[in-house]
């Protein structure tokens, strides 16, 4: 087995974006169970280093597949798209206008009367907007056009804004404590 | 470089022995061993019947240190030459000691950056060495009760610990002789030592306050396997803190200055913690106080310390609240709560902790010692000793790790909770035309400023092949191991130069420093170290035959072609020929010819086990699907 194969493969499941996460997390203490270090500790270095190797990839995989957003990029990249390294890609521009409102909240949220309440509020909002945008990445991918790949990938560059936002507010959160 | 069990020359070791594997629990304030027992895990004594040490060293000019509770009754007497809570000085540096803001009463040799050695009458001691003088009683105890040399030990080490000190305690155990098996997060620990007893299932919290380190871990329980989800804490916050707070409350309770002596601090310290530790039970304490000339009887009410220590309890309340969130569980969804550590005894924290997660905690087993209790099962399945077990832990990292990039910013590579092992790379370029060289610098911590983190080490990258800027691609890799520590690679890839880099750490001991210390060490001081090398070569390359022996066994035939199977025996022969003789250079060539020769069968083995794993679950659905 090739330890650079498809990590969809790696956990014998089929290769699209609606995955059954408890099948895929009882897969992954299956694997675990024969691969990870600790299986190993009393064995040679070899076998050590080797199953260190393994595990990682597996941790790997597991973190991607687990991950909506992850899993979208993955699945992009795999058709040759790479949305997470590309310097510029042209956004729809009423998107942007909504992101900026968005942000500007969200960098005025410290300084709200309630900060609390304003940042899960905001947080709401982003987990809404995220949904909306993985129902439209779900319709794009089981396509097979150039449009649908196109806007498959318009999907995920505006998930990668929303997955700023919201690190940036559990950033904030972290600092109110 | 641990001394493990050699069978006589000529003799192959055993299989079917039982190994001899410990559990350690190295405390800020007590350490214990354990081992399990016909099946029981249990803590040993010492040949008084005591079964805690108190982590305290006593360093004198011409005698052995003295470890344990006869350093402890000196404390106050010599208080510069007995190290107490040495842990929070472990892979810290000088700066941050100081920065601790504790009334330390040891000298420390005058460095501005690096490790903080401490001034003694036995000479300068690193924390290293101390924790490393703990371990050896720890470690003789145990053979003298188990008889004979230990196989490994696994050593806890609190989930919030970063990498330095991490690598500082696994330094310790180096220096004291001891393999470790694996370093285990005390909270994992413990809910090995609860969750084997009562094979629990679903989401459990276990909350350690311990003597200077406080953790919070969330972890899921299922079929054996121990997952932790997230982990939070504060590793410079513990009992000692508390202790302060009523310290500083007595001192002005007194009308004292903050100039006293270090016996007198000492002095005020000690009738605190006495005063914590009665406060458990009782609802007020009245003590006679005689320090610095002030002599007053004061009363100590449970409401009154309650107030003092309230910001550090509502402290942890908050990391509790943090790590729910990074779990991505509620509280309502914690089916357990688990209480470890000396200072979880004081009311207040119960009360916090059980109000948080709306359920009274567990304090079944004596939270002194579960840790320890858990270590040890792990030991002994790590060791060998029960080739069936389903138990499994899963860690994750405790902070985020990550490089420093230009104006003084952290890039995270590792984020903070995710499952270890891990390997994770990233590209740089470079910053001016014709640049040769690139500092790294490799942090720790979850601030984006890189003062605000921990510096980790630092590596200087040459012989980059001089370019326009931006055009070389240079490529670190982090891989983090199942302890938890770190190694960092970097490589220059447009023109496929390999450069190497030297390794200084921030706040560590470098290999040759170990190494001194190695030879320096009493315990060593009679022993020839080419023998130990002889000795650790002869280890591997027995561990090696041994195991290959087991997978020719159960997968020879399968996974081997007849010449496949000839050429590695062959090899094998070529190995046992070497370890017969005394040249360990040769030994050590010979094992990793060896190790190279059987490459190809242990990745094939490897796949062999994912397709096993891949299958039953077919098998399983198959059936469902009926």
């Amino acid at each position: 087995m090739d330890i650079k194969q498809n990590y969809f493969e790696f956990y014998g499941l089929p290769e699209a974006y609606d995955l059954d996460l408890g099948q895929l997390a009882d897969r992954h203490l299956e694997l675990q169970k024969q691969l990870h270090p600790d299986r190993f500790a009393h064995l040679s270095d070899q076998e050590r280093r080797l199953s260190a190797q393994y595990t990682a990839y597996l941790n790997e995989g597991y973190a991607t597949l687990r991950s909506p957003l992850l899993r979208a990029q993955y699945l992009l990249k795999q058709r040759g798209i790479d949305t997470h390294n590309e310097s510029s890609a042209s956004i729809d521009p009423m998107f942007l206008m909504q992101q900026m409102e968005l942000r500007e909240r969200v960098e005025e949220a410290p300084s709200h009367a309630d900060p609390d309440s304003e940042l899960a509020a905001l947080d709401q909002e982003v987990v809404a907007a995220m949904s909306e945008q993985q129902a439209a990445f779900r319709r794009a991918i089981g396509g097979t056009s150039e449009a649908e790949l196109e806007a498959a990938a318009a999907a995920v560059r505006k998930m990668q804004f929303l997955d700023k936002l919201s690190r940036e507010i559990e950033r904030l959160e972290d600092e109110l404590y | 470089m641990a001394l493990l069990q050699i069978a006589e020359p000529g003799q192959s070791p055993d299989p079917h022995k039982r190994k001899l594997a410990v559990g350690i629990d190295l405390g800020t304030t007590n350490s214990l061993v354990a081992t399990v027992r016909s099946g029981e895990s249990v803590t040993l004594p010492d040949e008084q019947g005591r079964h805690t040490l108190p982590s305290v060293v006593r360093y004198q000019a011409s005698a052995l240190p003295e470890v344990g509770y006869e350093a402890h009754a000196r404390a106050v007497e010599d208080p510069h030459n007995t190290i107490q809570s040495v842990k929070r000085l472990m892979g810290r540096g000088i700066a941050d000691v100081r920065k601790l803001g504790e009334q330390l009463p040891y000298h420390f040799e005058r460095t501005d950056e690096g490790m903080p050695y401490l001034v003694t009458a036995a000479g300068s001691k690193s924390p290293v060495e101390v924790s490393a003088d703990i371990l050896r009683t720890l470690q003789r105890r145990a053979e003298l009760s188990l008889g004979g040399e230990l196989t490994g030990a696994v050593i806890t080490v609190p989930a919030y610990f970063d990498d330095a000190q991490r690598q500082a305690t696994k330094d310790a155990a180096t220096l004291a002789g001891l393999k470790v098996l694996r370093l285990l997060s005390e909270p994992t620990a413990a809910a090995v030592a609860y969750g084997l007893d009562q094979s629990a299932e679903g989401v459990i919290a276990v909350y350690d306050l311990g003597g200077g380190t406080f953790d919070i871990s969330i972890l899921r329980l299922s079929k054996g396997v121990f997952e932790v989800l997230a982990t939070g804490g504060d590793s410079a916050l513990g009992g000692d803190d508390l202790d302060l707070a009523l310290a500083n409350w007595l001192i002005g309770e007194l009308g004292l200055g903050q100039d006293l002596s270090a016996a007198e601090a000492r002095y005020l310290t000690e009738q605190s913690r006495s005063i914590k530790e009665r406060l458990t039970d009782a609802s007020q304490v009245e003590v006679e106080l005689s320090v610095a000339g002030a002599h007053k009887t004061l009363t100590v009410t449970r409401d009154t310390f309650g107030e003092l220590i309230k910001q550090h309890v509502a402290h942890t309340i908050r990391a509790c609240r943090r790590a729910l969130k990074d779990a991505g569980v509620s509280a309502d969804e914690v089916k357990d709560v688990v209480l470890v550590g000396g200072s979880t005894r004081v009311p207040q924290v119960r009360e916090a902790v059980a109000q948080f997660f709306g359920r009274p905690p567990h304090i079944d087993i004596d939270p002194d010692r579960v840790v320890a209790l858990g270590a040890a099962l792990q030991a002994d399945v790590l060791a060998g000793n029960k080739p069936d077990s389903d138990m499994l832990l899963l860690d994750v990292i405790p902070l985020s790790l990550g490089l420093e990039t230009m104006g003084g910013l952290v890039e995270k590579l590792v984020h903070r909770n995710t499952a270890i092992p891990v390997a994770k790379a990233q590209e740089f370029t470079t910053f001016q035309d014709g640049q040769t060289a690139m500092a790294i610098h490799v942090l720790q911590g979850e601030r984006e400023l890189v003062d605000d983190c921990r510096s980790l080490a630092r590596f200087v990258l040459r012989g980059i092949p001089p370019m326009a800027a931006g055009a070389a691609k240079i490529r670190v890799s982090f891989q983090v191991d199942a302890d938890g520590l770190l190694s960092v690679a970097a490589q220059e890839l447009s023109t496929g130069v390999q450069s190497s880099i030297q390794v200084k750490p921030s706040y560590g001991l470098s290999d040759g420093e170990i190494e001194r210390m190695l030879k320096d060490s009493y315990s060593y001081a009679q022993e020839d170290l080419a023998m130990r090398n002889l000795r650790e070569q002869q280890v591997e390359a027995d561990r090696l035959l041994q195991s290959l022996e087991q997978a020719i066994a159960a997968d020879g035939t399968e996974l081997l072609a007849a010449a496949e199977r000839e050429r590695l025996e062959a090899s094998m022969r070529e190995l046992r020929s070497l370890r017969a003789g005394s040249d360990y250079k040769a030994i050590e060539a010979g094992v990793k010819a060896l190790a190279q020769a059987s490459d190809e069968f242990a990745a094939r083995r490897m796949d062999a086990g994912i397709q096993r794993a891949l299958r039953g679950h077919s098998v399983d659905e198959i059936e469902e699907g009926r």
